[in-house]
């Protein structure tokens, strides 16, 4: 059942996009209207606002599961695609494999820059 | 009808007889087509006057047993439910169905199908003890409705060729073993859910559907397929986070003891098979 496994957190990490991707959105093009992220003013990637939201847990964490969820199902679904172009079960497992490494490797180069951001 | 009343219509047939022709070619035939002919007839008078050496596949004539599906006019379709002139007044271009190796002109080699199908243990898986062999399961019209659409399958293949997952991956199981997956598991009778999941939710299974539905669009007999893998899909993915509902079985009721034979009614012969 590991198919279905893999495919059921597809949807849930589909529905994580969803919210975690509308919030940055909203941060990032919405401020003019909303104006609640942006406390020093100007831009929302004006360094100050930057550094105000890398600072703020609730940013931090919403940021680290984005990636991971973005990461999971952007993943996924392209080794999908690949498989159904019918490679030899060799090619499967190396795919499998090499995805896994990069996705890893990836979120652990974004962690350390959303933590050493708020450290900072 | 009088000779004014018929058309000629050319089939363009994809033919192929692998001992004399080294790849598939198009041949071209003409016919006098009436109103009400179908695409098998036309076929049929082909064989009678032209061409006798033409093959494909036919039997029931009537939309029942799946062996003449082909692909007419680019679209998978049974030759015997599908009337020529309200396809084109002109002309008709047939070929066997894709996804499917050719055995010869417009028969497919539907062996992929057939071990698919198998694969998915289409009957039904009933672990309850001997005794209930020869009980009655009760079925109510709503536990009926749950799998009788998607038990009209007959077959016929069009699902897989008009299927572009199957196109390009030819381990994927194909819309009709995922649809009869279905049918079984929703049926009251059957227990064999756990048995399924593992060819269905596994690699090259349910889950490389990607809903698009050409299935649905050329079945025959309206299973919609399409809509039988997304269920399928939901089925597997709740009982993987067990939030499935438990699988009601259908009651099981023996023969009535109390039931009295009628004076006049003979006894039945002795059981042949002991």
């Amino acid at each position: 059942m590991r198919e279905t496994r893999n495919w059921t957190w597809q949807i849930f990490t589909a529905v994580v996009i969803l919210v975690f991707l509308s919030i940055h959105m909203i941060v990032m093009h919405l401020d003019d209207i909303v104006g609640w992220f942006n406390p020093n003013g100007g831009a929302a990637l004006d360094w100050a606002n930057v550094l105000e939201r890398s600072k703020a847990i609730f940013f931090v964490v919403t940021y680290i599961v984005l990636l991971a969820a973005t990461l999971y199902h952007a993943l996924y679904g392209i080794r999908n695609i690949l498989f159904e172009l019918h490679p030899p079960a060799g090619v499967e497992k190396a795919i499998t494999v090499v995805f896994w490494l990069a996705g890893l490797g990836l979120f652990a180069i974004g962690i350390y820059g959303a933590v050493a951001l708020r450290l900072a | 009808m009088s000779g004014a009343d018929k058309k000629k219509v050319v089939y363009n047939i994809r033919r192929f007889i692998p001992e004399e022709d080294p790849r598939p070619h198009w041949e071209s035939y003409f016919i006098e087509v009436e109103k009400g002919m179908t695409v098998l007839d036309g076929l049929h008078q082909i064989k009678e006057r032209t061409d006798p050496t033409l093959s494909w596949r036919f039997s029931c004539r009537m939309g029942v047993c799946g062996s003449c599906a082909m692909l007419i006019n680019g679209r998978p379709q049974l030759a015997c439910n599908t009337q020529i002139l309200e396809v084109s007044e002109s002309t008709i271009a047939l070929a066997p169905l894709p996804n499917f190796d050719i055995v010869r002109d417009l028969v497919p080699d539907l062996t992929p199908l057939f071990e698919k199908h198998k694969a998915i243990r289409p009957f039904i898986v009933d672990e309850g003890s001997d005794k209930d062999l020869f009980g009655e399961h009760c079925q109510t019209p709503e536990d009926l409705l749950a799998y009788l659409q998607f038990s009209y399958c007959i077959k016929c293949g069009a699902c897989m060729s008009a299927c572009p997952t199957f196109a390009t991956d030819p381990s994927y199981a194909g819309p009709q073993p995922l649809a009869q997956t279905h049918r079984y598991n929703e049926d009251t009778r059957d227990q064999g859910f756990g048995k399924r999941s593992l060819v269905a939710g596994e690699g090259h299974g349910a889950f490389h559907c990607h809903y698009a539905g050409e299935c649905s669009n050329v079945c025959p007999k309206g299973v919609d397929p399409a809509r039988a893998i997304q269920l399928l899909k939901r089925s597997l993915v709740l009982d993987y986070l067990n939030l499935r509902s438990p699988h009601r079985h259908a009651e099981i009721i023996g023969p009535d003891t109390n039931a009295k034979k009628l004076p006049n009614i003979p006894s039945a012969p002795a059981y042949t098979v002991k």
